[in-house]
């Protein structure tokens, strides 16, 4: 916070503005409070967010749930844990850090598969952790879901795949109703009572508890029910509404009409264009580019042309306008007293 | 015991005036690093009451606008702490301080980015200033870090979909091993204690290194040429005094 009282250095104006850039300060000063500035600036700020929070207040979406998912969209439920089942869903063949790699090499940064280097550190079998292991509790008080339990599991595992392809294939004609799902007769072996089960535990909300239970009391780690619910279209579909996909440029927008991470910008803005929309390789060639994006960002000082850049364009003259003003008006013939690099209280 | 003639009486001396140490203390830690830092940042240096006389523009106003947002984000952030995160859920005071905190966060980036650009287009790195400009690129980065796993704490369907879609990139270059943002509770930790720390201790860093070098002096007027003295009336006591320094750094370089 600057007041006038503009007092003269040991250089005049001139004078000191020629001096290397490394060189203290010699010339004019004026008075300028820091403390004073700071405080007027917290309480700016306050004003402002206080002002928008009351009239804007901040978006609070309530968070999916797998019961809500299972109730509203049980075709896409079902569909989605068969495939968790059988091993063919996004998360069973995701990879790293979730799961050993089942098809592919994954993704790249150039001949660098870092995506695979890392290993298994998250590990999720969605087979065990998001039907059978469920199940398993339910088939307790249940002795029909216990027999066909037990029987899938007896069976190798061509059988087992072999039931849910069928019966993966057989959703398509499937009617849900509060007893369950009822399809056309067909192979499905022991599949149909234990999709029953899973959507009947679904519904209840057993199925969110039981994903979240960790070995101990306390959990906070919701990485196995996110993972059920982003393989399937339910959850995606509510984004689409919300504006938040990835075409909408969905990492930067927030749900509503409110500002979101309007900074990430420029990283959404590559999965808009080709090639990293189309490319296999998107994420890592995304994450590739913004790195050496920002390297160049952190090294501006240092790089030839970059660093000459705001010489090329007026905006500093915009900025020390008045500087240049004094500049040009200071009295010919300026003689500056001699020189003495005291430090200057002025 | 000895004889009470034999002590000396070290000669009167304020170490902490301009950082010397008392005779016969000049190797202790203590007294090096407080003569570092008083040699360093004297105090007036480190909180002066005057700047130069170029100081007068509001461009100079987004740093410490930058400054008073992260401020209002901390308080907002502790009140939120003390409640619990799902206090904010629950009740409409939780949901008005939940929301300072939120507006606050924007008007952080937007005088941050505000501060950035009019350091770009002032060549702020020059003058042996470049360590100041990379504080300032790694506070920013640090601080959409800290945005980001804030948004992931929100536990609302916005931290669902933006943890379930982050994922991929994370785990595209392997960062998804170590930081997964499915997981609330790490990401919660994240985002109120260690990455509020790096912002802090960058921004602190980042102020120390402006009052140690001072603020940028204006690049040469328009269509003068510093080291010729083109178009400057220079004193004749002056040129000896100010060398021809502008040349190896034309284009911006940091000297």
């Amino acid at each position: 916070m600057s007041g006038a009282a503009e007092r003269p250095g040991s250089d005049s104006l001139a004078v000191a503005s020629r001096r290397p850039d490394a060189e203290p300060w010699h010339g004019p000063t004026i008075r300028y409070d820091l403390v004073k500035e700071y405080v007027v600036a917290v309480v700016a700020v306050a004003v402002l967010a206080v002002a928008l929070s009351v009239v804007l207040s901040s978006p609070d979406v309530r968070p999916l749930t797998i019961r809500q998912w299972a109730q509203s969209d049980p075709a896409d439920f079902v569909a989605t844990a068969v495939t968790e089942l059988n091993g063919s869903s996004a998360t069973a063949t995701y990879g790293p850090p979730y799961n050993a790699w089942a098809a592919g090499e994954g993704q790249k940064l150039g001949p660098l598969g870092i995506e695979r280097w890392a290993g298994v550190h998250v590990p999720v079998d969605t087979s065990v952790d998001f039907v059978l292991s469920p199940l398993g509790v339910a088939a307790q008080s249940d002795p029909a879901l216990r027999s066909a339990l037990n029987r899938y599991t007896a069976a190798s595992a061509v059988q087992q795949q072999a039931w849910t392809t069928a019966y993966g294939n057989g959703l398509a004609h499937a009617s849900f109703g509060d007893g369950g799902v009822t399809l056309r007769p067909g192979r499905y072996g022991p599949v149909p009572p234990m999709m029953t089960g899973l959507l009947g535990m679904a519904r209840t909300g057993s199925l969110d508890a039981d994903l979240l239970a960790s070995p101990q009391f306390y959990g906070t780690d919701y990485t196995k029910p996110l993972l059920f619910l982003a393989d399937g279209s339910f959850m995606a579909n509510q984004a689409q509404a919300q504006h938040l996909s990835g075409s909408q440029w969905g990492m930067m927008n927030e749900t509503g009409n409110y500002p979101g991470q309007a900074w990430l910008w420029l990283y959404t803005m590559w999965y808009q264009v080709k090639p990293f929309s189309t490319s296999s390789n998107g994420d890592a060639l995304v994450w590739g580019t913004m790195m050496l994006l920002t390297l160049g960002l952190l090294l501006v000082p240092f790089i030839p042309g970059v660093r000459s850049i705001p010489r090329l364009v007026p905006v500093y003259r915009l900025i020390w306008r008045d500087h240049y003003r004094r500049l040009a008006a200071e009295p010919a013939g300026t003689v500056a007293p001699p020189v003495s690099h005291q430090p200057q209280r002025a | 015991m000895s004889d009470v003639t034999d002590i000396t009486v070290p000669p009167a001396a304020d170490p902490l005036a301009d950082g010397t140490p008392a005779p016969g203390d000049e190797r202790m830690w203590s007294a090096r690093l407080r003569g570092a830092a008083v040699r360093g940042l004297p105090p007036g240096k480190l909180l002066p009451d005057r700047q130069p006389s170029y100081v007068a523009s509001w461009v100079y106003v987004f740093g410490v606008l930058t400054l008073g947002a992260f401020t209002i984000i901390c308080l907002s952030g502790v009140v939120l702490i003390l409640k619990g995160p799902s206090w904010w859920h629950e009740s409409s005071t939780g949901l008005f301080f939940n929301s300072i905190h939120l507006w606050s966060v924007e008007l952080f980036f937007f005088f941050m980015v505000l501060h950035l650009w009019g350091k770009f287009f002032m060549a702020s790195w020059r003058g042996n200033r470049a360590l100041t400009w990379m504080t300032g690129v790694v506070a920013f980065l640090v601080s959409v870090g800290t945005a980001f796993t804030g948004y992931l704490s929100q536990q609302n369907f916005d931290s669902q979909w933006i943890g379930t879609q982050a994922k991929d990139g994370l785990n595209s270059v392997g960062v998804g091993s170590f930081f997964n943002v499915l997981n609330f509770g790490q990401m919660l930790l994240w985002h109120v204690l260690l990455l509020p720390l790096g912002v802090a201790a960058l921004v602190g860093l980042h102020l120390l290194l402006v009052r140690r070098r001072g603020v940028v002096r204006p690049l040469p007027a328009p269509g003068r040429a510093r080291h010729r003295g083109v178009g400057l009336q220079v004193s004749s006591a002056a040129p000896a005094a100010a060398p021809a320094a502008e040349t190896p750094a034309a284009d911006g370089a940091d000297r």
